[in-house]
C-alpha cells in the first residue's frame, strides 16, 4: 500500500520584513526516507524547517505533519506532534549552563516519568552511540564543534523521535569531523529508522545520504529528485546549481549524451 | 512630503509600541496561566531561582539597607532636634523604611542585580536558539524557564524587603543611639507606638508588585529580544535590551510606587 507523505508543504508563502523568502513552496517528505534540501545561502532552506517545526507561521499555505496543519491545531496537538521530532540545530543550541549529560537528559526528565536510573541508562547509551561517554560531565563550552554537534544529535535522539531535522549539520566543521557526523547519522538512522530532513551546503557529499534531494531556489522548491536524477536534471535552476557546486563534468555528460 | 514622512514615522512608532504592549500583556497572561497549570514544578527549579534572585541579593540588600537606615537617622535626628522631638526618630526611620524606602530601594537593587541577569540569560537563550530547542522538544519555555523565575521573584522580593527594613532600623539605631546618644528605649518605643499593621501591609503589597514588575519586564524583554526594533541579535543586542529592561523596570517601579501609595493611603 502506498502511504501518503509524513510532511507536506502546500503553497507556503512567507515574507520577512520586505523580503519575500518563500514564494509558494510545495514539498512532500515520506516516512523513513532522507530528504536533503540544498540551495544557496539566504534562499530560505532553514526557514522551511522552522515552518515544519511550527516555530514560524506562514503568511499563506499549509504545513501538514501527519495530515494535521501545524498552524491550525491547538497548542496541545502541536506539542503532541513535536514529541515525534528531534532537531539538530545549526549551532547545536545546547544549554550552556548544563553538562553534556544534563543536556541529553533534559527531554527525558521533562517529558517522561522515568526514574533517574532509567534516564541515566538511556543517556549513557546515546552518548556511547556518539562516542561521547567520557565527556558527560563537560560543559558545552569545553567541547569542540564536532562534539557539540554530536551532543546535539544525542539530545535530538533521546526520545527516539520519528522525524529528525538537521539544520546544516556539518557547517563549520573540517572534513574529518564532517565525515564523523555522517557516520553517526548512518549508524543512528539504520538503528532507529527515523525520517530525516537535512538542510545542507555540503554538496555532493551529502547526496550519499539522501533518498531525495530538493533544490530551494528563487523562493520555491524547484524539484525533489533522487540524487542520480538530480544530477542529470533538465531543470535550468538545478543544472545551474549542479554546475556551480559540482563542476562541469555533469554538464559534459549531458551534452555528449 | 515632510508631513507625510513625519506621520508615517509617528504611526510606525505608535504601532510598534502598541504591538510591544500587547506582546507584554499576552506574555504576562501566559506566564500566570502556566504558573498554575499542571504538571507543577520540580522544587529544585524554584529553589535554584530563589537562590539566584533572592539569596545572592542578600549581601547587597544588607549593605544598602544599613546605610539607608543610617542616613535616615542622621537626617532625621538633625531635623527632629530643631523641634525637640528626637524621641520620634525610631518611628521616623521605621515608617520611612517600611512604607517607602524599603520596598522601592530593595526593588531597584534587585532589578540592578538580578533583573539584568534574568534579561541577559533569557536573551542569550533566545539568541542561541535554546528557546527554539525547548519548543521543539515539546517543553514549554513559559513553564520551564519563565514561570519559576516569576515564582522566585514574588517569594524573594518581600523577604529581601523585610531584611532591608530590619537592617535599616538597626542602622538607624546605630546612628541615633550609638552616635547621637538617643535613649534606646525611646527609639524602639516610638517605633512600637507609631508603626501600624497598615504600614507593613503597604510595604508588603509594594514589594510584591515591584517583584512582579521587575521579573515581568526583564523576562519579557529577554524573551522577545529577536523582535526588538533595532535588532536584538549578538552581544550588542543583549546588552542593549538588558539596559532597556533595567531602565524600564526602574522607572515603572517608581511610577507604580506613586499609584500604589495613593491607593493604599
Amino acid at each position: 500500500m502506498n502511504k501518503g507523505p509524513t510532511i507536506q508543504l502546500i503553497d507556503v508563502n512567507k515574507t520577512f520584513g520586505t523580503q519575500h523568502v518563500l514564494k509558494g513552496v510545495n514539498l512532500s517528505i515520506y516516512e523513513g526516507k532522507t530528504i536533503v534540501i540544498v540551495g544557496e545561502s539566504g534562499q530560505g532552506k532553514s526557514s522551511i524547517i522552522k515552518h515544519i517545526l511550527g516555530l514560524v507561521k506562514p503568511d499563506s499555505g499549509k504545513v501538514l505533519v501527519y495530515g494535521k496543519d501545524v498552524n491550525r491545531i491547538s497548542k496541545k496537538e502541536l506539542k503532541d506532534i513535536r514529541s515525534n521530532f528531534g532537531v539538530l540545530f545549526q549551532n547545536a543550541a545546547l544549554f550552556d549552563s548544563m553538562t553534556v549529560f544534563d543536556n541529553v537528559a533534559l527531554p527525558l526528565r521533562e517529558r517522561t516519568s522515568k526514574s533517574e536510573q532509567e534516564i541515566s541508562a538511556i543517556v549513557n547509551e546515546k552518548l556511547e552511540m556518539m562516542d561521547l561517554h567520557e565527556s558527560n560531565e563537560k560543559f558545552p563550552a569545553q567541547l569542540s564543534g564536532g562534539m557539540r554537534k554530536r551532543v546535539g544529535l544525542a539530545r535530538a535522539l533521546a526520545l527516539n523521535p520519528k522525524i529528525v531535522f538537521f539544520d546544516e549539520p556539518t557547517t563549520g566543521l573540517d572534513v574529518a569531523k564532517s565525515n564523523e557526523i555522517y557516520r553517526v547519522f548512518f549508524r543512528t538512522q539504520s538503528k532507529l529508522g527515523y525520517t530525516a530532513v537535512i538542510v545542507s551546503h555540503d554538496v555532493p557529499k551529502i547526496f550519499k545520504l539522501a533518498d531525495y534531494v530538493a533544490l530551494m531556489s528563487q523562493g520555491v522548491i524547484q524539484d525533489s529528485l533522487s540524487p542520480e536524477d538530480f544530477q542529470t536534471s533538465d531543470n535550468p535552476a538545478i543544472r545551474d546549481f549542479v554546475e556551480k557546486t559540482m563542476g562541469r563534468i555533469y554538464e559534459s555528460g549531458q551534452v555528449e549524451g | 512630503m515632510f508631513l507625510l514622512r513625519f506621520s508615517e514615522t509617528l504611526g510606525s512608532h505608535f504601532l510598534y509600541y502598541v504591538n510591544q504592549a500587547g506582546r507584554m500583556g499576552i506574555f504576562l497572561f501566559l506566564v500566570i496561566f502556566n504558573m498554575f497549570k499542571f504538571p507543577y514544578y520540580k522544587i529544585s527549579n524554584i529553589t535554584k531561582q530563589i537562590y539566584s534572585i533572592g539569596a545572592l541579593s542578600i549581601f547587597v540588600i544588607i549593605f544598602t539597607g544599613a546605610f539607608t537606615g543610617m542616613v535616615l537617622a542622621l537626617q532625621g535626628y538633625t531635623t527632629l532636634r530643631k523641634f525637640s522631638s528626637e524621641g520620634l526618630l525610631g518611628s521616623a526611620v521605621a515608617l520611612g523604611l517600611i512604607r517607602e524606602l524599603g520596598p522601592v530601594l530593595t526593588a531597584l537593587m534587585v532589578t540592578g542585580r538580578a533583573g539584568s541577569a534574568i534579561c541577559a540569560e533569557i536573551g542569550i537563550m533566545r539568541n542561541s536558539e535554546q528557546i527554539d530547542a525547548l519548543e521543539c522538544m515539546a517543553i514549554d519555555p513559559y513553564k520551564y524557564i519563565i514561570a519559576p523565575k516569576f515564582i522566585a521573584a514574588i517569594i524573594s522580593m518581600p523577604l529581601l524587603n523585610a531584611i532591608f527594613n530590619v537592617v535599616g532600623i538597626f542602622g538607624g539605631y546605630a546612628i541615633g543611639v550609638g552616635l547621637m546618644g538617643l535613649n534606646k528605649g525611646a527609639y524602639f518605643y516610638s517605633m512600637y507606638k507609631d508603626v501600624e499593621f497598615n504600614d507593613i501591609y503597604m510595604g508588603l503589597v509594594k514589594s510584591l508588585c515591584f517583584g512582579l514588575i521587575m521579573v515581568w519586564i526583564c523576562s519579557a524583554k529577554g524573551y522577545f529580544l529577536h523582535l526588538e526594533r533595532n535588532g536584538g541579535f549578538g552581544a550588542e543586542g543583549v546588552s542593549r535590551v538588558t539596559t532597556s529592561a533595567v531602565v524600564l523596570s526602574s522607572v515603572s517601579i517608581l511610577v507604580f510606587d506613586y499609584f500604589i501609595t495613593s491607593l493604599l493611603l
